[in-house]
């Protein structure tokens, strides 16, 4: 994904200042924002000061952990259970799964954007049928087909089947993104002695990005939270992705449950995601200025 | 796959204008690079699906034999299958759900679709610190599953958090109104980041002198809401509820894992093929997974025929100019020059 | 036995069955025939095996495994660890027989699946005499790994319910430990209207959630009152006078408030917090909880101040639902003999005994609920020994899933006041005679 970075842009000062015009549109934004920010993160907190009790006081009701404790997460990371490992392989998997997708999904969504052929209601029907399929149903005879590859233990028994649900939306959404482009960009550029190829990668594709990162990111954190797939196709704890780990979790004695560490993981898991989106959001940014270039 | 096949006799007779030489390009390279999709498609879903097809119309492993074990082999047993999601007790449980699921998908899709709206548009206000909200809002999307599903658990238990704030005695994961309210709230907070973030990136593809335009033209913040803004990310939105739709017709875990299996509140469709599949009754467990996929099919074909027809319209309009009459007066009207060419987003608000 | 702690990991399990829609037609008629010789034949072969468990939640089986792979280390055991959810397990390994695929060798099984197991051929029929430690076995116990008289597995744990009790109120109020189910009400009646401090504290609750553990629930109340859901020739019969009486035990608890409206909602966990907070006087559940409730670190207000006694009953001491796990050999396993020692091997006193103090999960060898050493370290022993020896197996059927999901419909129904008692059996014994009739 090297390529699309070089076009760098800056946002135009004009949406800025829209935003700033009068006190109504300066103010409502903004008790807008810490609303929507309060209820999407008011679980979240929860989460986490779930996983910071002491497991003796797991069951609390008590706004601020007290007292604060790292037992959770002592616990999540302990030797037997292999989270890092499981951290590592997740990272693996979701990342080749986001890169694929969107190698694949980029190139089928120009081609549906761009070109008028009599099939193309078909393909892309056909694309979003694989979809409506109950997912789960699509799992047994991929394993029992992997078994006889000798692909069971392997990270392309989980990376190829994610694929299933990765790309449908992949191209789907790509395919509104470059539509939205104007086709005078690619004659501009060829103009100026681009092929059609290079065209695509260092105009459509950054002007695009906010699309191609927004898919990227949606990717990634799909395949990061795949569960299904990851725990039919592996059985060697060396494998396994963060979330069939996670599964394995139990409490010290009998029935109990292991909330507070299974709280302290989901914290775990979702922070790389956090940082990943608030690394690709430059990128997003980078959109604003569709209407800049020329 | 023969869908790629027009693409190459058709590119001769394309009618041209300066694009001619831009698509012979593209074309041979599109028509090739199509086909990984179609092929890793094919691979992982086609396949699959035939199969399940063809398992609905089996049974297996109802019999025992003398010594109680359980006869091999399926037996063809036509339509039977599906026949029976239909009778008494079953066509009760099947109908139920039925309901469930759609009342399901409305409410949170519906739901979902306004969050998401308002949350794509306060992401894209500018504003100090935006990236930190920015992140902050897709926090829901980014749990994993499995453990935000147990995170509302045990939000709604009897002696969770949300009874301690709302001071009441709720019993949430028990049959009733309660459970598909929990639901509800769960499935709505996870998901409406993901609509957040798909019309956010629409909204930043349309470029500001739009808004200047309409600015000089004195038009309110709502006109522009919905003369401008609406229509322009209207294709990225309707992807977005489209999957979503899809989604949702298939719920399974939120209800599964919050208020439990075999409660008549919350059992949705996928609940009831998940039963059959887990007694090991895979042909009636197929059938229905295949209504359930016929279901999908029909909500999604009336979604895009009623309102998504921009989403994949532009084949329909073949047009060698590429606008359609209203959309070549909105690009007028607009007055948004370098934009002329904008060709999917027209279709009637 | 572990039952749906979460349901989480269940929803995922979803999954995984879902996708056996497809086996099926993969895998249709030929399961069988390929490496499969009749019951028992050809347990041979000797090399590495793989052990299909839910992780062990007091991380003491490894240490077992180790004990074992020391000794032999040309025939090692791979732990293969499934998810912690029983459903989720249980899925996995049907899959995993679906496929014939040898991954798993031997299987760490709920007591409730032996039938299911046995009646499709997933697992190897075992010949009695290999298992020397068979006749020391609790007998109870043993039944829950036969399968029509013919064994399939061999117990390696057991559970049985126990009743805990308020001690410390009991004693201010000057009540016996009650031994019915009537002088459970009377002994709260008591203690409420002698004890301040139990002022709004409720009297009794089980695990009622509606799940595996209300079917467990519901049967006990049943076969304490004298009746039975499933009876000796495997026939349902649980539409009479002695289950009603039962099952009224437990709706008039609900009426009249003596078991507490959340119990509706609560599965082990549940229960075991409400009773540690000083919310019941007394609990059904499982032996885990004593030791949890013992615990000092501020997360039990109960330490010291209750007792354990077995379930009441009727007229005398109640019967309890069997729990446990049976250790069996997949079908399409390799070196099959060695999983037979493997077995032998986790199933001896020696190994029992380690692993009851290590992991303190109930034995199914007899005489180690009399060892001293190991009372003094778990004072239920005592209770729990009386509890298992009585208990009742849940339902030996084929079709488990199918029965079990009928039982706490019924159940549910009559204890959220859905349907009244009665009608909720007559209901159940349509519905279980035929799904039991095949």
């Amino acid at each position: 994904m090297a390529t699309e970075m070089k076009v760098k842009t800056v946002p135009p000062p004009e949406v800025v200042r829209a935003a700033e015009a009068s006190p109504l549109r300066r103010w409502a934004p903004l008790v807008g924002v810490a609303v929507i920010v309060l209820y999407c993160l008011a679980p979240f907190y929860w989460m986490a000061v779930s996983a910071f009790r002491r497991p003796s006081d797991q069951f609390s009701n008590k706004i601020i952990p007290a007292p604060f404790s790292f037992q959770n997460f002592k616990d999540v990371f302990s030797a037997s259970n292999g989270f890092g490992r499981g951290l590592l392989n997740s990272l693996i998997v979701a990342g080749t799964v986001t890169i694929l997708t969107l190698v694949i999904g980029m190139v089928a969504a120009y081609t549906l954007a761009r070109l008028d052929f009599r099939f193309k209601n078909a393909v892309l029907a056909i694309i979003i049928t694989t979809s409506m399929f109950p997912g789960i149903s699509l799992v047994i005879p991929l394993l029992k087909l992997f078994i006889n590859i000798k692909w069971i233990n392997t990270y392309q028994a989980m990376i190829v089947p994610s694929l299933s649900f990765a790309l449908p939306l992949a191209v789907w959404n790509l395919t509104a993104f470059f539509r939205q482009m104007p086709r005078e960009l690619e004659q501009a550029a060829m103009v100026d002695g681009c092929t059609p190829a290079q065209a695509f990668r260092k105009v459509i594709i950054p002007l695009a990005a906010p699309g191609v990162f927004t898919t990227a990111i949606i990717t990634f954190i799909a395949a990061w939270n795949e569960f299904l797939i990851a725990l039919s196709m592996t059985n060697k704890k060396s494998i396994q992705t963060a979330n069939v780990i996670i599964s394995q979790f139990t409490g010290t004695t009998g029935r109990d449950q292991p909330f507070g560490s299974q709280m302290a993981a989901g914290v775990v898991v979702t922070i790389p995601l956090v940082i990943a989106v608030l690394i690709f959001q430059r990128r997003i940014v980078a959109g604003l200025t569709a209407g800049g270039v020329k | 796959m023969s869908d790629t096949a027009p693409v190459n006799t058709r590119r001769e007779s394309k009618p041209g204008k300066a694009r001619t030489s831009f698509n012979e390009g593209t074309a041979r390279l599109a028509a090739v690079l199509l086909s990984p999709t179609l092929i890793v498609l094919a691979l992982v879903v086609l396949y699959p699906i035939v199969s399940a097809l063809r398992e609905s119309l089996y049974t297996s492993g109802t019999k025992l034999d003398a010594n109680g074990f359980v006869v091999k082999g399926s037996t063809f047993v036509g339509l039977d299958n599906y026949a029976a999601i239909f009778k008494g007790d079953t066509g009760h449980r099947f109908w139920t759900a039925f309901y469930n699921t759609t009342f399901f998908t409305v409410t949170c899709v519906v739901l979902e679709t306004v969050l998401g709206v308002a949350m794509a548009l306060i992401m894209h206000k500018a504003f100090k610190g935006r990236s930190i909200v920015r992140a902050s809002i897709l926090v829901p999307w980014a749990i994993p599953t499995v453990v935000s599903a147990l995170l509302w658990k045990w939000i709604f238990q009897a002696d969770g958090i949300a009874n301690n704030i709302l001071g009441t005695q709720i019993l949430w994961s028990t049959d009733g109104w309660q459970a598909k309210l929990s639901v509800i709230v769960a499935d709505t907070w996870k998901t409406a980041p993901f609509i957040g973030l798909l019309v956010l990136a629409g909204l930043q593809t349309i470029p500001a002198e739009v808004y200047e335009a309409a600015k000089v033209d004195g038009a309110s913040v709502l006109q522009t809401f919905r003369r401008i803004t609406l229509p322009l990310v209207r294709p990225a939105l309707l992807v977005a509820v489209l999957f979503r739709i899809l989604d949702t017709l298939r719920i399974f875990d939120l209800p599964f894992v919050l208020v439990g299996p075999h409660k008549g509140s919350v059992e949705t469709l996928s609940m009831l093929g998940y039963d059959e599949a887990f007694n090991t009754r895979y042909g009636p467990a197929a059938a229905y997974a295949t209504v359930l996929f016929l279901y999908v099919a029909a909500v999604a074909y009336v979604f895009v025929k009623l309102l998504g027809a921009d989403v994949i319209g532009e084949a329909r309009a073949k047009k060698p100019g590429g606008g359609s009459r209203r959309q070549r007066k909105r690009a007028a009207a607009l007055a948004a020059a370098p934009q002329a060419g904008l060709t999917s987003v027209g279709g009637g608000v | 036995m572990r039952f749906e702690r979460s349901h989480t990991r269940r929803a995922v399990a979803f999954g995984v069955a879902g996708s056996l829609v497809l086996l099926a037609s993969a895998c249709g008629g030929d399961s069988g025939d390929k490496n499969t010789s009749g019951g028992g034949g050809a347990l041979e072969g000797r090399g590495p095996i793989t052990f299909a468990t839910g992780k062990d939640t007091s991380g003491f089986l490894p240490k077992q495994v180790a004990a074992w792979n020391s000794q032999h280390p040309d025939e090692k055991v791979e732990i293969k660890e499934l998810p912690e959810n029983a459903n989720d397990q249980r899925q996995q390994m049907v899959q995993n027989a679906q496929n014939q695929s040898d991954a798993f060798s031997v299987l760490n099984m709920d007591v409730v699946w032996t039938s299911e197991f046995a009646a499709n051929q997933w697992i190897e029929q075992l010949p009695e005499d290999k298992f020397p430690d068979l006749p020391k076995l609790i007998p109870a116990t043993v039944e829950t790994a036969k399968y029509r008289d013919k064994l399939y597995a061999v117990p390696i744990t057991s559970d049985g319910g126990l009743l805990y009790y308020r001690k410390d109120l009991l004693d201010q109020a000057g009540v016996q430990v009650p031994k019915t189910w009537d002088e459970m009400l009377a002994a709260c009646l008591a203690v409420q209207a002698k004890v301040p401090s139990a002022k709004g504290m409720s009297c009794y609750a089980g695990q009622f959630e509606k799940y595996e553990g209300l079917t467990v629930n519901f049967s006990e109340a049943i076969n304490s009152a004298g009746g039975v859901v499933v009876d000796k020739d495997g026939k349902a019969n649980v539409d009479t006078p002695e289950a009603l009486a039962g099952l009224e035990e437990l709706t008039k608890g609900f009426s009249t408030g003596a078991i507490p409206k959340a119990a509706i909602t609560y599965k082990e966990e549940e229960g075991r917090r409400a009773f540690q907070e000083g919310k019941l006087l007394f609990h059904r559940n499982w032996p885990y909880v004593y030791a949890l409730a013992q615990k000092t670190d501020g997360s039990s207000k109960i330490v010291n101040k209750f007792g354990v006694a077995p379930l009441p009953g009727k007229s005398g001491p109640g019967v309890s639902s069997l729990g446990g796990h049976d250790y069996a050999i997949s079908k399409f396993a390799k070196n099959k003999a060695t999983a037979v020692d493997f077995i032998n091997f986790m199933a001896s006193e020696a190994r029992q005994k380690v692993n009851l103090s290590g992991s303190s999960q109930a034995p199914t060898y007899a005489s180690l609920y009399d060892d001293p050493a190991l009372n003094k370290q778990f004072p239920y022993l005592a209770p729990l020994k009386a509890s298992i020896l009585g208990a009742q197996p849940r339902p030996r059927v084929v079709k488990y899933g199918d029965v079990t999901a009928a039982i706490q419909d019924a159940a549910y129904n009559a204890l959220s006041g859905k349907t009244p008692p009665k009608q909720a059996l007559t209901d159940l014994q349509a519905k279980l005679s035929s799904l039991i009739t095949q």
